[in-house]
């Protein structure tokens, strides 16, 4: 409302005095105030705005109106004419001149908001004392407010078994449900897994789902947060506590680098759950239910409560901190000057943990050997990271979620969103809904690029470089070539202002991708975001946690940018850019090299990448927070990690490597500690600790001791000192080295993995279209479910029977060679081993087969002996009735 | 000042022989205090056995000085501890902060938690007066059942609905699962008579 003077004459109907009122916008009454709305505003935000609050349950600000719960009945006038019946102020859409009486100023609309509240009661147990929503229920509050005493109610209710588990996590009670659509509406308008509807009519009407198919959406905790009533509650929550019981804190997600702002509850020294904090930016009112409900792991067993040194017998025993400092500190020296020490910093830090870690590696360790990547990685996107994304906010770079819903394209790339960053793909789809086209360079279309009514563009894994230089070239694609209309299509889009590309981590997996999407962007202008898995990458990596970068996106290979930081370490800083995760296992195998680095453990490992190495042997490692199962080569890392001299080990919770470690420091889970993520925008994400009486440290507080044992300082010893000596930092200026580091080597990366290959992605495709795929092997596809067994989600049994089951897909063409319909089994072979699985029949290219990355808690990729992008085998596996009904 | 003056107190003493005594002869003949008295509190039960208190808390948010913690839980097919589907897993009343009030058995639904004319809540260590739920439970008296165990008398309507009824009931058509015969090789629980 803005209350400007009045030119003479403006607005004749009105009395002099009023405002005039601009375009596309409305004047109004409601309950004797003037207002200026919007034109399509509803009566309710806008009473809302100048603070009249009309009572609501089935309202809500991110979903369509949809008028099912009758409580907001207000008096309308319209044109000196009263409606004849009471209306909907969150369905009523503002117009000029219309008079608006709130229950405040007229007894029509109040008695009808009473007489509806007494109709919502009919039926609605008042079981409020065993119901979770009692005492933060709105029918409660609103009852409590506004109801009457006494029921005239003599009738019994209607009852229904209560509850019904519409998901092994969700369970809905259907008495309380007031048939708001709350939960429909979410399901079916934001998360598009319409898996839970109004069933029924009359008095009969309730939520319910098909038998066959279960509330199987990752976003179904949602729904239990917007419930105006008890009716859906969780099995993880179930009868814990009371809100009055519960101290909140606001935090942020540690799940993945989406960056979700939450609240965490606690009681007595326990997370008892986990709700979505309102974040516009963010992720606006909505988590997925890893983030929810994923938070018991810090509860489980093997948590680690004490420092640990190995004894004279070889024993870990649990010491003082003192002792383990002293011990850490003189085995890390010792192996620092004879040889070196590696630092492996896993993908799971909050931003000033990743800095300690870099600071303590250039500093006490004197070395650039960090790496934060526990996965598939190559040098190329180490070059990548540092010249593209390390450093960038969403102002610098012009990406973030607001801009994927202005944006003229979006583009994804190695990046299946629902999978690998949940909140991304809500915002995407949204961008979708409202006409934003959605591509993806894929070899399948999931069924979240359907979500998204996105398009597939078709690459064979391994061939998606290809496609890229394709597009990023200004030729047009011919007719002969997959998809050439939709390719076109985007290519003219990337051309335009705002279009943007997002790549995964799984970019790093294909040789030759990042630096094609680099020219692709640069060629066509497009923005250009990398979207890890891991909520600590994107932190570790500004943080200068690997090896060719130093804090702020400084080159380790500038003089320029290394003596900015020397000056204000005032210290001097090793020049030899660092090994990567693999470089760092690869270096401290070197001592035993019969047993790690073997070829014919080539493909599944990233040993043989490295094998030519200078023999230079690391002597020690200071690892913190990498899950062993994470690595593409398990056995190859655990071999390497026992050959090592001197091992010390920061964790949460006992691991393989605890085993391995010569000191062992315990260290705080992300509820524990305050700190900050940067999520995939380069936003950073800063929180409070949920539990600061836990008694752990941080572990910018251990390395901060350490370096003091080590004659070191750090100045990390809290995460607001350590951020302030990061922020002195700042982000650097200069010049970023090239993308594509090893230009040298690219090209002949590139052709030995044509060759594996095929010729080309489109012949290949061909090929197997041609019935000849199947003979030459099936090219790999996969990548990590969101919910698939790792140990993040330990503890939450409920959580993980809402996981998809494990399927392989292959395209119908194959299926029908194979002689396989959906539910049969299959087995995938790669040089290692083989898994089977029944088929799911998808639409996706030729001669490809997907399966999950981690099965049963293993890594396909190291099970296998395969990568993405390697030939495997798939053949019928007999006996399909085990598998009947798994696949989807 | 009067020559008597000395001796006026003797008098005192020795009319006073004669009148009513008003001090108690506590611990050895303690007195019963009034019905209503605000004493220890108490945990009841259905006429089966199970226990009333469905763990809703309203108690301990009723209560003035944070006295009382709970944690409900939920009932099983395999373990039901109350009808209906919640119950009190974890039930303890702090006397060191209890101040008596009564407002927690005026808030409590299922007019599970009572007081008792019980005054004696004194001792000298702080951990033995953090009441825990088997300390307050009240005794199981004849023809109750120690939980868990099915509801006996009908659904959970009934027990709220016609409980005393439905028992004499069960009582008239047979002895119930838990009459002494069936509790004799079950050890007694804390606080009930033996």
């Amino acid at each position: 409302m803005t209350q400007v003077a009045v030119s003479p004459g403006a607005s004749a109907p009105h009395e002099a005095g009023d405002p005039p009122v601009p375009a596309g916008h409305v004047r109004l009454t409601i309950d004797g105030v003037t207002v200026i709305a919007p034109k399509g505003e509803l009566v309710i935000r806008t009473a809302e705005r100048i603070g009249i609050a009309i009572p609501r349950f089935c309202d809500h600000p991110l979903l369509e109106p949809v008028g099912a719960c009758r409580q907001c009945l207000v008096e309308v006038e319209m044109g000196g004419r009263p409606m004849p019946k009471p209306q909907a102020a969150c369905t009523q859409t503002v117009a000029d001149g219309m008079v608006v009486h709130s229950q405040l100023s007229s007894p029509v609309a109040e008695k009808a908001q009473r007489s509806n509240l007494e109709f919502l009661l009919l039926n609605h147990p008042l079981d409020c004392p065993i119901c979770d929503k009692g005492g933060e229920c709105p029918l409660q509050n609103q009852v409590l407010a506004n109801g009457s005493a006494t029921s005239r109610m003599r009738d019994p209710k209607r009852v229904f078994t209560k509850p019904i588990a519409v998901s092994s996590e969700i369970l809905l009670d259907r008495e309380r449900c007031v048939l708001c659509q709350r939960c429909t509406r979410f399901s079916d308008q934001i998360a598009g897994d319409k898996f839970i509807d109004l069933l029924e009519r009359g008095s009969a009407q309730q939520i319910g789902i098909n038998s066959a198919e279960p509330f199987q959406s990752y976003y179904s905790g949602n729904t239990i947060q917007i419930c105006p009533v008890g009716a859906l509650t969780s099995t993880a929550y179930r009868f814990r506590a009371r809100p009055f019981d519960l101290v909140s804190t606001e935090t942020v997600c540690e799940h993945c680098a989406s960056g979700c702002a939450m609240r965490t509850d606690h009681r007595a020294g326990e997370v008892t759950r986990r709700l979505a904090r309102i974040d516009p930016e963010v992720n606006e009112e909505w988590n997925c239910d890893k983030g929810r409900f994923a938070f018991p792991y810090v509860r489980e067993g093997d948590r680690i409560t004490r420092p640990m040194v190995r004894d004279a017998d070889g024993a870990l025993v649990p010491t003082s901190w003192t002792d383990a400092m002293s011990v850490a500190a003189g085995g890390l020296l010792a192996a620092r000057d004879s040889g070196g020490v590696g630092v492996l910093t896993g993908g799971r830090l909050t931003v000033t943990d990743a800095y300690a870690y870099a600071k303590f590696a250039r500093l006490a360790l004197r070395t650039n050997d960090i790496d934060f990547r526990a996965r598939q990685l190559s040098a190329e996107e180490a070059a990548f990271l540092a010249a593209r994304v390390a450093g960038g906010t969403p102002e610098s770079t012009g990406v973030s979620y607001a801009a994927l819903e202005k944006a003229s394209a979006v583009l994804l790339v190695a990046l299946e969103p629902e999978e690998e960053s949940p909140i991304l793909f809500l915002r995407l789809r949204k961008a979708s809904r409202r006409g934003v086209p959605v591509y993806s360079l894929g070899a399948l279309a999931t069924r979240s690029l359907a979500k998204m009514s996105g398009t597939l563009i078709g690459a064979v894994p391994g061939g998606e470089p290809f496609v890229l230089t394709a597009l990023a070239s200004d030729a047009l694609a011919g007719a002969g070539v997959p998809d050439a209309e939709s390719r076109n299509k985007l290519g003219a889009l990337l051309r335009t202002q705002g279009a943007i590309v997002l790549v995964g981590e799984r970019a790093a997996e294909v040789p030759g991708l990042l630096t094609a999407v680099d020219r692709l962007a640069e060629r066509t202008g497009a923005a250009l975001a990398w979207v890890p898995r891991r909520a600590g990458e994107r932190g570790a990596l500004d943080a200068g946690a690997l090896g060719v970068v130093l804090p702020g996106g400084r080159p380790v290979s500038d003089p320029a940018a290394r003596a900015e930081v020397e000056r204000a370490w005032g210290a001097s800083l090793p020049e030899t850019p660092g090994r990567d995760t693999a470089g760092i296992l690869a270096a401290v195998g070197i001592a035993e090299p019969d047993d790690v680095a073997s070829p014919d453990r080539g493909p599944a490992g990233f040993a043989d990448d490295h094998a030519d190495e200078p023999a230079r042997g690391l002597a020690g490692l200071l690892i913190g927070g990498v899950e062993i199962s994470d690595l593409p080569d398990p056995a190859v890392a655990l071999a390497a990690v026992a050959s090592a001299g001197f091992v010390v080990s920061l964790e949460i919770r006992a691991s393989a490597f605890t085993e391995l470690a010569d000191v062992v420091f315990p260290v705080a889970a992300a509820v524990e500690k305050s700190g900050a993520y940067v999520n995939w925008e380069g936003r950073i994400r800063p929180f409070a600790a949920a539990l600061p009486q836990a008694g752990t440290l941080d572990e910018a507080r251990i390395l901060d001791t350490l370096g003091v044992e080590m004659d070191v300082d750090l100045y990390t010893q809290t995460p607001a000192a350590a951020a302030a000596d990061m922020a002195r930092l700042g982000v650097w200026t200069g010049a970023r080295a090239d993308t594509a580091v090893d230009h040298d080597e690219q090209p002949a990366t590139h052709r030995r993995h044509a060759e594996t290959i095929g010729l080309s992605p489109v012949i290949n495709t061909e090929r197997a279209a041609a019935g000849d795929g199947s003979a030459a092997g099936f090219v790999l596809a996969s990548w990590r479910m969101n919910l698939d067994g790792g140990r993040g989600l330990d503890g939450e049994p409920h959580l993980a029977g809402t996981a998809r089951p494990d399927v392989a897909r292959l395209s119908a063409a194959d299926a029908a060679v194979l002689g396989v319909r959906n539910g049969d089994l299959v087995a995938v072979r790669g040089p290692a081993s083989s898994i089977t699985l029944p088929v799911a029949i998808t639409e996706m290219l030729d001669g490809v087969v997907w399966i999950p990355a981690r099965i049963d808690g293993i890594g396909t990729p190291g099970r296998l002996g395969a990568n993405v992008a390697d030939r495997v085998q798939v053949v019928a596996a007999g006996d399909t009735g085990a598998a009947a009904g798994k696949g989807r | 000042m009067s020559f008597l003056d000395p001796v006026k107190g003797f008098g005192v003493t020795f009319a006073t022989m004669f009148k009513p005594v008003v001090t108690e002869d506590y611990p050895k003949h303690p007195d019963q205090p009034a019905p209503r008295y605000h004493g220890r509190h108490q945990l009841n039960r259905h006429p089966d056995g199970l226990e009333k208190c469905v763990g809703c808390e309203l108690c301990a948010w009723a209560c003035p000085a944070d006295a009382i913690f709970v944690e409900g839980a939920d009932n099983t097919d395999e373990a039901r501890f109350s009808p209906g589907e919640r119950y009190g897993k974890n039930y303890q009343i702090n006397y060191l902060r209890c101040i008596g009030c009564g407002l927690c058995i005026e808030a409590c639904p299922t007019r599970s938690l009572t007081m008792t004319n019980e005054y004696e809540l004194a001792d000298d260590d702080r951990q033995r007066l953090i009441y825990t739920k088997d300390m307050l439970l009240a005794p199981l008296l004849p023809g109750m059942e120690q939980p868990p165990h099915p509801m006996r008398l009908g659904d959970e309507h009934d027990y709220y609905a016609r409980g005393p009824e439905l028992l004499r009931q069960a009582r008239q058509a047979g002895p119930l699962a838990a009459e002494p015969v069936a509790t004799k090789d079950t050890p007694s629980p804390t606080g009930a008579p033996s």
